[in-house]
């Protein structure tokens, strides 16, 4: 347990956590294995985990009518997996497939949720480690719909 | 003020800058789709003439009878006979280049404009960001960069396409990639399931890539909008706006600084430019009106 406690907060993305916090998201946490292909989870499940990488990427996917799986990002060594955990009804919107052999801890949302009700610090620090994540990801997805590359440079 | 000043128009010598030279198409091939490189003779005589360049410059290129455009150079700059241009098909006149074959003629004025900061960016990490077709005016830096490649510290392209099938070069970089004298990351905006790199605009490269902050330069060319997305960015990893460079597109015509079509705020694009640093353009960038 220490060595995984000490694994979530070295972890890029809880870097600067501390101690007390860091314990609590540990106490949610626990490792997790990907084959190549092999999928993390699918559009409309419960988003019951989400996922710190460690190793390997994950490509987040959407299928589309006569078009199959279409990928819409990846993301690398270090990123979160996952933000639909944060709000209701808590459930996937895409899919997630392991690109390659993937390691990376697992943490229980329901379980990180009940922790940042009980106390309101862990949540706002949560909240500020994951807003940036969320609107990075916005930009990023407004980017990619203006099709930029469409238009000459 | 300009923090470097080149000339107007390098390696014409005493010839009118409005005065295109006749050259030919030796050579054309398809990069994407509506995407050809042009590969260019000019003739002095029935003698292939010698033309040199400092990359990011751009030339002014006729097709007779249908107008003349601004296209970069997307070649290596140290060869000297051999001009190459990478033109999307967008418009009338870069339509009408990429119909044209081998034997075709041609106008030709240039090389005009400001380029890439080679010497500043000897010893430092350098980072060159490109989207899309932006990747043509920064070939020749990047030739350059790796023809001299102990002159600096690390050199990391990052390149952003619309799909894998729109990516440039496609074989050249992956023959720079087995070289391991440069870190490559290509990235598309979206891509079927078979596809084995990065999804997800080139910006989003930048935090992942891994250089020195203090002493890195970074070039960048892409879509406006692109590029406005990586200098933030850029800036968020630590570098200064003294450190980033980028080329403007506007409507060039005269190319000497003469007619204005290009104004852009206080500088001529085609003079002053096309490359600028960006602390002396940022305040323009995000105007609509220009």
């Amino acid at each position: 347990m220490e060595g995984l406690e000490r694994i979530v907060k070295e972890h890029q993305f809880f870097a600067g956590l501390g101690e007390e916090f860091g314990n609590l998201v540990s106490g949610c946490a626990k490792n997790a294995r990907f084959d190549a292909g092999q999928y993390l989870f699918h559009e409309g499940e419960a988003a019951d985990q989400f996922y710190l990488l460690r190793h390997g990427g994950v490509a987040i996917e959407l299928s589309a009518p006569g078009r199959g799986a279409i990928t819409v990002q990846t993301l690398a060594e270090g990123e979160i997996v996952g933000v639909s955990w944060l709000v209701p009804p808590y459930r996937w919107t895409y899919d997630a497939r392991a690109a390659g052999l993937v390691r990376a801890i697992a943490i229980d949302a329901a379980c990180l949720r009940r922790k940042c009700e009980a106390d309101h610090d862990l949540g706002y620090e949560m909240m500020k480690r994951f807003v940036p994540v969320l609107v990075q990801r916005l930009e990023a997805t407004q980017l990619q719909m203006l099709d930029v590359y469409g238009a000459p440079v | 003020m300009a923090p470097r000043s080149e000339p107007l128009a390098s390696g014409r010598g005493a010839l009118d800058p409005m005065l295109p030279r006749v050259a030919r198409v030796r050579r054309k091939r398809r990069d994407a789709p509506e995407v050809w490189t042009l590969d260019i003779e000019i003739e002095n005589g029935g003698e292939a003439e010698d033309f040199v360049f400092t990359p990011g410059q751009f030339n002014m290129l006729t097709v007779f009878g249908v107008g003349e455009v601004p296209i970069s150079m997307s070649g290596d700059p140290a060869e000297s006979r051999r001009l190459i241009h990478t033109v999307r098909a967008v418009g009338a006149v870069s339509a009408a280049l990429t119909d044209l074959g081998p034997g075709d003629a041609i106008g030709l004025r240039g090389p005009f404009g400001v380029g890439w900061p080679m010497e500043e960016a000897i010893g430092r990490d350098v980072i060159i960001a490109a989207g899309g077709l932006g990747l043509a005016p920064l070939r020749p830096a990047l030739y350059r960069l790796l023809a001299e490649r102990a002159r600096y510290g690390k050199i990391i392209l990052l390149y952003g396409s619309r799909s894998p099938g729109d990516i440039l070069f496609r074989h050249e970089i992956e023959s720079w990639r087995r070289s391991l004298d440069i870190e490559i990351e290509v990235t598309v905006d979206h891509a079927a399931s078979d596809w084995r790199g990065h999804v997800g605009v080139v910006t989003t490269l930048i935090p992942r890539a891994d250089f020195d902050p203090l002493h890195a330069i970074a070039f960048v060319c892409g879509p406006e909008i692109m590029m406005r997305f990586a200098i933030a960015a850029l800036r968020k990893a630590g570098l200064n706006d003294e450190s980033i460079y980028l080329s403007v597109e506007r409507n060039m015509k005269c190319a000497v600084g003469l007619c204005g079509h290009c104004q852009f705020g206080t500088v001529f694009v085609c003079r002053d430019g096309p490359v600028f640093r960006h602390d002396r353009v940022q305040g323009l960038l995000a105007l609509k009106e220009i």
